[in-house]
């Protein structure tokens, strides 16, 4: 069913898309929820929308360039220890049950909803 | 002070990309926008910037320890190309607070559906049904 695979990707990449250049994150917090009731576990739903991620906030990043809204300096700021964070969270990941990543993506998601309800 | 803050949540926000899948903009764009003094438009930016290579690193160290087919992920990122362009011009265009209040509904069932699969019992073989 690769047809019906790569529809199911675009959906999926369309809304992160959306997700992305909306709000300024990498959708990965639509792609994979998604990803993981496609029948992907844990650890390769998390790595495939890591690399999905790439396209799409560059993508993002270029069209707001276009708008003036990008400020480098401070990109070049913060870049260096996401850069080493993400190092330390991917060998983290591999030490804990998959399931235990579920819950914590629960837990992100719990936060940042009661982060944006209340103003 | 408020560098070294934003420097801290940015590293978090990496911690929190690699272990989650995500790319961390839930805090790169607070850092921006509270410690860095970005508007929210241009936080949102910005942090899009930082993920770029962050996602990258990320996506190396993932493919080392054999957890991704890179093709799947490139795929998804060229599909999306019609998604970002239209949440782009929308975040131009609309009022921030409404899209918060929908983003916040959405990351509550969401939230719900993973919680109920984190809590069941584990699957004899969870990766079966992706192959």
């Amino acid at each position: 069913m690769p047809a019906n695979r790569t529809i199911r990707f675009a959906a999926i990449g369309v809304l992160a898309g959306a997700f992305s250049g909306l709000f300024g994150v990498g959708g990965g917090i639509v792609m994979v929820p998604l990803l993981i009731m496609l029948g992907f576990g844990e650890r390769r739903a998390t790595a495939t929308s890591l690399s999905a991620i790439v396209v799409i906030a560059a993508a993002a990043a270029a069209l707001h360039g276009l708008y003036g809204n990008v400020r480098l300096g401070d990109a070049a700021l913060l870049v260096v220890p996401a850069a080493a964070g993400v190092g330390i969270g991917v060998a983290v990941q591999q030490r804990i049950p998959e399931r235990a990543v579920s819950l914590l993506f629960a837990l992100l998601l719990f936060v940042v909803a009661a982060e944006l309800i209340v103003p | 002070m408020d560098v070294a803050l934003a420097i801290l949540l940015a590293l978090f926000g990496g911690a929190v990309g690699g272990l989650l899948g995500v790319g961390g903009g839930i805090l790169f764009v607070p850092a921006l926008a509270i410690f860095l003094g970005n508007s929210q438009l241009e936080a949102e930016a910005t942090s899009l910037l930082v993920i770029v290579p962050m996602a990258v690193v990320g996506t190396w160290r993932q493919v080392r320890h054999g957890n991704v087919d890179v093709r799947d992920g490139l795929l998804i990122g060229v599909l999306s190309l019609p998604g970002v362009v239209v949440g782009v011009v929308v975040a131009n265009a609309l009022p921030q607070r409404a899209l918060e209040l929908g983003f916040a509904a959405l990351s509550l069932i969401v939230a719900a559906r993973l919680l109920k699969r984190g809590l069941a019992e584990p699957d004899p073989e969870p990766e079966a049904a992706a192959r």
